[in-house]
């Protein structure tokens, strides 16, 4: 929810309880106002009814509210002695100009007893109170008015507050969301005056430092290990290369040795591929040329015949225009042979590679036993679809590293039993 | 031929010194900067394997100092850094050959005797082991004074072998150097096999006195019958 919304829930919500409670007090204290009001009113008409009452000798009963609205009756003297004023809402039967027939009208009765030469009389005067659900109705319709007003105005404020106090914030969380560590040399910024808002920067600028900092500390310390372990591994490979020369080795011992010596390859292909990651991560290849691709293939394809006739996989090759793009001549070998390596060597007997090379793009295609690879995970590190591939599981993710790196578009999919890698050497 | 290893790794220096011993080199070690540099400007060497980093100095003010003096001694650069500009720097300050650690044993053996060869101009640009003689120019292979048709990668196979005689060269040194085999696959190096076996036919063919020995596993020699 956004912030103006938030803020007009609480504004709304607040606003409603408190006209609520304010428009009840009100309405008591009309209601009390009133009635007051209307009391007074009988009082007075009390004492005129009865002055003009009493100007006769005799007080005629009049038993039914009349023009007058009043009536009268005697009564004892000890009846009389009991009374006191008492005023009381009650309900008649009224016709006003606009009903058809008589209604129940709420009225305000006032009984009280007076005394004229001897005799006792009640007397019971009335007069027409306003109908409290008419009251009621006029009093919600206006208080609703007042709440919509209300509501308007805090949308309205609000939008021109967002709009002029909240703006640099926007235009920061922009920045941030577009923003990419290593790779963004700006950092967000924001112009204002709002201490909050400078406090906000403050602790962003203070965090993506923070970061940098260890990120580039990863990268170094990839680097550097890779590459103190080269010299450890140069040492392991060549005692293994002497040892292995001796003579009268059994073959038993040989086969060892040479097991050993794979694995310390391994680790040296291992090495030398996180060192290449590191490199590529950090930009250290910016030797750009125009790269024919068909030749690079044709030259990749060349060195590949002896395996691929050895593992009786076909090798076609089908250049429907030329292609060439700017770029590190060692950096497009390695997007090339990957993935002609990977393609050969994941493959199955008398299958084949099928490599298109078109204006834009170049693909690779071939047969393999394994089922379709997981396309969110086939470009990560160490991702290896089958647990034997004695590959580093970093082939494909330098590809990728390679084609982030010049905005390259790669991708994989597969078709009619073919893994298909695509190179898309122009950005679209 | 004096070779000059200069490497601060003792491991390394010394298995260095063990295989360039056997190819009849005098070889000859220096551990730090102010060693290496007393010899290489006191003595001449046929070729000098120099470490870039070194303690007490960079191996490059070594190269430097070496070139200021006016010697042509061959220099080949071994160093954990694979980085073009620091090739391109090394080969700017007069290095014959570059080479990125680790590397195999056969390779070394291969570029020393190319950077050798070339410093030789005698015009002599052929490799001979018992009754074979390759020639490097024409790029045919002579058995017993007769013409054997090899292809392209035959003849970089042999020419290997022969600047690696008696020595072993594992399969994944040869796939290296034949085969451009420098990326992360761990490729099956079975292929090998049947190279060498057509390799292996000629020879019978023409009764060389040479022939592959296997080294199980591992890779082959090339050796005298």
């Amino acid at each position: 929810m956004k912030l103006a919304n938030q803020t007009l829930k609480y504004f709304s919500v607040s606003v409603l309880v408190v006209i609520a409670l304010w428009s009840t007090v009100f309405y008591l204290f009309m209601l009390e106002a009133i009635h007051d009001n209307i009391d007074e009113e009988l009082e007075n008409q009390k004492r005129l009814i009865i002055q003009e009452l009493t100007e006769d000798e005799t007080v005629s009963p009049d038993l039914e509210f009349g023009i007058n609205n009043y009536k009268v009756r005697e009564i004892t003297e000890q009846q009389a002695l009991n009374m006191k004023n008492v005023y009381k809402d009650t309900m008649l039967y009224m016709q006003d100009d606009d009903d058809p027939e008589p209604e129940l009208e709420p009225v305000r009765m006032l009984t009280t007893a007076f005394v004229h030469k001897g005799h006792y009389y009640e007397l019971s005067i009335i007069n027409s109170m306003i109908e409290e659900s008419d009251l009621i109705k006029n009093l919600f319709y206006s208080v609703l008015i007042l709440f919509v007003l209300l509501v308007i105005s805090i949308v309205s404020i609000n939008r021109v507050v967002i709009q002029r106090l909240w703006s640099p914030l926007y235009r920061f969380l922009e920045q941030l969301a577009r923003f990419r560590l290593g790779k963004t040399a700006d950092k967000p910024a924001m112009d204002t005056k709002i201490q909050e808002f400078k406090d906000l920067q403050l602790a962003v600028a203070t965090l993506i430092h923070h970061n940098e900092e260890i990120y580039e500390q990863q990268k170094q310390f990839i680097g550097n290990a890779s590459h103190e372990l080269q010299t450890p591994l140069a040492i392991m490979i060549n005692k293994l290369e002497m040892l292995a020369e001796t003579q009268g080795l059994q073959p038993e011992q040989s086969e060892i040795l040479a097991d050993l010596l794979h694995t310390a390859e391994r680790l040296v292909r291992l090495n030398k591929s996180l060192l290449l990651l590191t490199k590529i991560e950090n930009k250290q290849f910016f030797d750009n040329e125009e790269i024919s691709i068909n030749g690079l293939v044709g030259h990749v394809v060349e060195e590949l015949e002896d395996m691929a006739a050895f593992k009786r996989v076909e090798i076609r090759v089908e250049q429907q225009s030329q292609l060439s793009a700017r770029l590190d001549a060692a950096l497009a070998n390695i997007i090339v042979a990957n993935l002609l390596r990977n393609a050969l060597f994941h493959n199955i007997e008398g299958g084949y590679v099928h490599i298109t090379l078109t204006d834009k793009l170049l693909q690779v295609a071939n047969t393999g036993g394994q089922p379709p690879l997981d396309v969110d995970k086939v470009f990560s590190r160490f991702y290896k679809s089958d647990a034997a591939a004695r590959g580093t599981g970093l082939g494909l993710a330098i590809v990728q590293a390679i084609c982030n790196l010049y905005g390259f578009g790669l991708s994989y999919r597969h078709e009619q039993q073919q893994h298909i890698f695509t190179v898309v050497f122009y950005p679209a | 031929m004096k070779i000059l290893v200069i490497e601060d790794e003792v491991e390394l220096r010394e298995t260095l010194k063990a295989s360039l011993t056997k190819e009849d080199y005098v070889v000859e070690t220096a551990s730090d900067f102010y060693t290496a540099l007393d010899k290489v400007l006191v003595y001449d060497y046929d070729c000098i394997l120099l470490d870039v980093m070194l303690p007490g100095g960079s191996g490059l003010q070594v190269l430097e100092q070496l070139k200021k003096e006016g010697k042509s001694d061959n220099v080949i650069i071994i160093s954990a850094k694979d980085s073009l500009d620091d090739k391109l720097n090394g080969l700017e300050l007069g290095a014959d050959d570059y080479l990125t650690k680790p590397f195999h044993i056969a390779e070394l053996n291969a570029r020393i005797k190319a950077v050798l060869r070339r410093k030789q101009r005698d015009g002599k640009e052929t490799l001979e082991m018992g009754n074979i003689v390759l020639d490097l120019y024409e790029r045919n292979l002579l058995i017993a004074g007769e013409a054997v048709p090899l292809n392209r990668k035959e003849f970089d196979i042999l020419h290997y072998f022969l600047l690696n005689k008696n020595r072993l060269v594992s399969k994944s040194a040869l796939a290296e150097h034949v085969w451009g085999d420098n990326t992360d696959q761990a490729d099956n190096l079975d292929f090998i096999y049947s190279q060498i076996k057509n390799l292996r036919k000629k020879f019978l063919a023409k009764q060389a006195d040479v022939d592959f020995e296997t080294v199980y596993g591992v890779g082959y020699k090339l050796v005298k019958k």
